[in-house]
């Protein structure tokens, strides 16, 4: 089928392992607490709106957002609010949460409920976009940037393409292609109201050839929609980084420290385009997700459909139980997931997998010295040199790893992973990172 | 108990043991080579050579630095054959073991270890040895296959000295090149020089290896040689009564060694393609000089060397294209 569209610049092809694909998307039953934290969202926390005590609904609203880069959080179960304290996530972080005694399950009025599917939207953008915001939409493919600002355009900007990714880049991962094959339908009509919002009427969904099935469906789907393609990509990983994405579908280059909207394009994640299909078409806000749970100790990896707070265990519990040699926990995939410290932490809106590692495969390899392969600079997505910036972040010349490029570092963990002395160059990349963004803000103040 | 580390928790199979050992197999087609023309001499000084790195190393990093033990991770192995490599098989059993003590030592050590030399250890160990023991490491055993003698291997000229002795003298290079070897001879190599450099054929096998493994580019060896040719052809069509032709400019000599195992060391070379690019027309170049113009009828060592130097100059010039950064309007 000749050449696949891919991005240009480096990347790396990790085993895939994808054990759960295939397998059907099964619903967790709700749990008798959730934990929520109040800011799930990149960028400002949400105020609560709830206090200690309340009696709240399934899908009521308990935090809004506390600034413009900001989300609601709804209440993902009905019960009563029993705490609002201090809690990690399965983010990694720690941010005030509510604690949620589970009462039943009883739905605030207005939501449906129901799997009918709605096809037709007459809504206007603005409505659109103000439903998003009021459901809480986050990018559900892990950044968790709010949804509706990336359908703001800011003025002097013109979006000209959406890009749903489906591309699901990271090893073992199937979240987003089992929502493809179950949800297909839902996640066009998603795409759809997506465009419509964002004034476009061109749209590419992004699927890696590792999904023939994911790929063949969508085309089908969309084979009447007009101005909606499907591009099936090489399978590349960080395929799914949203520069990356955008490269390979239009070839256009989003500049250094901008956004994608500088070359006219807004990416959006399809279980994003689903979240928004469910919020604009059933006013449902986004209170549960799909998650993966995985790992090859794992008696059944599964993909399972789980309200926001359920914690870690009860989905572990699910795919069969914590095994023995289990050696670390990680939220999300294995490229750029978090370690967690317990299996007590809960699911948030970007939770897109819980992979449980032996532990023979926990620890680092064995650290030694740069041996100047260049294999980093080869890999690196970003046109970087790891290796340098990395040096240079160590030895704390944080200036000139800014000249360096280090704030471009999207932190795919591309160049760790082929290191073959094993550094650890992207905790110095880091660390690079966090230094140099403290330099900037304290410039931009003066 | 439960890691916490950052991301990424994935780590590919490549190691830098995985790449020194994979070297040493690129180099075996060439040791096989060695050993059939020049017989247990080489051998010989093979096993010195790297047993000797491997204790110096082992020593200096035990007692002198106090550090970690690497011997292990091939580096030093790698050394060792590279400076066998370099050497006439009928070098005196302890000028290798001082070879080895130069390469580990002041090669290698002596600026902080496997990562941070500035110049291919090995080569700077030859050229050390090249000045100190000039006649030695200038005078080449004949190579008969194994099979034929075990007797005192006879001297000679390598076909580049000849050459440049002959032409010096006032001959032709007509008269000359009836005393060379053919080209097929010079493929297989059966003809004077180093032990590990004679036989092209062998040193292309490894390259291909290495490239197939990935542990090298093709960056480097390509640019090295086409200079070569490139440079030795414009002179030959010039005047092909004076200056030989590209072809046995390529297969004579060093140059096949240098391009394909020495230049390619990664801790001593150029870390973008664009650079690596320069650095192996910088080495073709310079050999050529040196070749033509030269006091040595070699340059490859020292052209190696010579570029290793800039090659942190070089770094600074070549950088990977960033994503999302536009290219200046030229
Ligand atoms: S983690 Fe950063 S430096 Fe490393 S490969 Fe990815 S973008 Fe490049
Ligand atoms: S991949 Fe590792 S060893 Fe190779 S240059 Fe980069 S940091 Fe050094």
């Amino acid at each position: 089928m000749g050449f696949l569209k891919t991005f240009v610049l480096g990347g790396i092809h990790p085993p895939e392992n994808k054990l759960s694909a295939g397998k059907p998307i099964r619903s967790l039953s709700v749990p008798v607490q959730v934990v929520v934290p109040m800011g799930q969202n990149l960028g400002a926390p949400s105020k609560p709106v709830v206090k200690r005590g309340d009696k709240v609904k399934t899908g009521q609203l308990i935090a809004e957002a506390g600034g413009f880069i900001s989300s609601n959080v709804h209440s993902p179960v009905s019960g009563t609010i029993f705490k609002i304290d201090n809690m990690m996530d399965a983010s990694g972080f720690r941010r005030p949460a509510f604690i949620i005694k589970v009462e039943g399950d009883e739905w605030m009025d207005g939501i449906d409920n129901t799997e009918t599917f709605v096809k037709d939207v007459t809504l206007s953008s603005e409505e659109i976009i103000a439903k998003v915001k009021n459901a809480g939409i986050v990018g559900m493919g892990g950044a968790t940037f709010p949804t509706h600002v990336k359908l703001m355009v800011p003025p002097g900007r013109n979006a000209e393409y959406l890009i749903i990714n489906g591309v699901e880049c990271e090893p073992y991962l199937t979240a987003d292609h089992q929502l493809m094959l179950e949800k297909g339908p839902e996640i066009v009509v998603g795409t759809k109201i997506l465009m419509k919002a964002l004034k476009v009427n061109r749209a590419v969904i992004g699927i890696e050839n590792n999904k023939p099935d994911a790929i063949k469906l969508m085309r089908d789907l969309t084979a009447e929609e007009e101005g909606i393609v499907v591009q099936p990509l090489k399978v590349k990983y960080p395929q799914g980084g949203e520069k990356q994405l955008i490269k390979a579908v239009t070839n256009r280059e989003v500049p250094s420290g901008k956004l994608p909207i500088e070359v006219g394009c807004v990416v959006q994640n399809v279980g994003t385009a689903f979240a928004v299909y469910e919020a604009v078409t059933k006013n449902k806000p986004l209170i549960e997700r799909v998650v993966t749970v995985t790992g090859k100790a794992l008696e059944n990896p599964s993909n399972l459909r789980v309200r926001i707070g359920t914690p870690v265990r009860a989905l572990v519990d699910e795919a069969g139980g914590f095994p023995d040699d289990t050696g670390k926990i990680i939220g999300g995939g294995p490229m750029m997931g978090k370690a967690l410290a317990t299996l007590d932490v809960p699911v948030v809106k970007g939770t897109s997998g819980i992979l449980l590692q032996r532990e023979e495969a926990a620890h680092r390899p064995v650290e030694g010295p740069c041996i100047r392969c260049s294999k980093c600079t080869q890999v690196c997505p970003m046109g970087l040199e790891p290796f340098l910036l990395s040096r240079l972040a160590r030895v704390g010349n944080y200036e000139a790893a800014e000249g360096e490029g280090v704030m471009d570092c999207i932190e795919c963990g591309s160049c760790q992973y082929t290191c073959p002395a094993k550094i650890p160059l992207l905790d110095y990349l880091r660390l690079g990172k966090n230094k140099v963004g403290v330099l900037i803000r304290a410039r931009t103040k003066r | 108990m439960l890691t916490i580390s950052g991301s990424p928790h994935l780590h590919g199979d490549n190691s830098t043991k995985k790449i020194m050992y994979g070297v040493v197999t690129a180099m075996l087609p060439a040791m096989v080579v060695a050993i059939w023309y020049f017989g247990l001499g080489a051998l010989e000084i093979i096993v010195l050579s790297v047993g000797f790195s491997l204790f110096f190393e082992w020593l200096i990093q035990k007692y002198l630095i106090k550090g970690p033990l690497t011997i292990t991770d091939g580096s030093a192995m790698v050394t060792g054959i590279l400076l066998a490599f370099n050497v006439p098989s009928n070098l005196p059993w302890w000028m290798i073991i001082i070879g080895a003590l130069v390469a580990i030592g002041i090669g290698k050590m002596s600026f902080g270890g496997l990562g941070k030399n500035i110049f291919n250890p090995a080569l700077v160990s030859r050229v050390f040895l090249l000045v100190s023991f000039p006649v030695a490491m200038t005078s080449w055993p004949k190579p008969s296959p194994i099979t034929k003698t075990l007797v005192d291997t006879i001297t000679g000229p390598t076909p580049l000295g000849f050459v440049k002795e002959g032409l010096g003298a006032g001959k032709t290079l007509a008269e000359l090149s009836q005393h060379l070897p053919g080209y097929g001879q010079q493929l297989m190599g059966q003809m004077g020089g180093s032990l590990g450099e004679v036989s092209a054929l062998a040193l292309i096998i490894g390259g291909i290896y290495m490239l197939w493994k990935k542990i090298i580019t093709w960056e480097i060896p390509v640019s090295v040689l086409v200079t070569v040719f490139v440079f030795s052809g414009i002179l030959w069509q010039i005047d092909p009564l004076h200056y030989t032709n590209p072809v046995f400019n390529l297969l004579t000599g060093g140059i096949m060694l240098g391009a394909i195992f020495m230049a390619t060391d990664m801790v001593t070379s150029p870390m973008t393609r664009g650079g690596q690019l320069l650095f192996g027309f910088g080495i073709g170049l310079i050999t050529m000089l040196i070749r033509v113009w030269g006091a040595y009828p070699e340059g490859v060592s020292f052209a190696i060397l010579l570029m290793n130097s800039v090659v942190p100059l070089i770094n600074k010039g070549f950088k990977p294209k960033r994503f999302g950064t536009v290219k200046m309007a030229a």
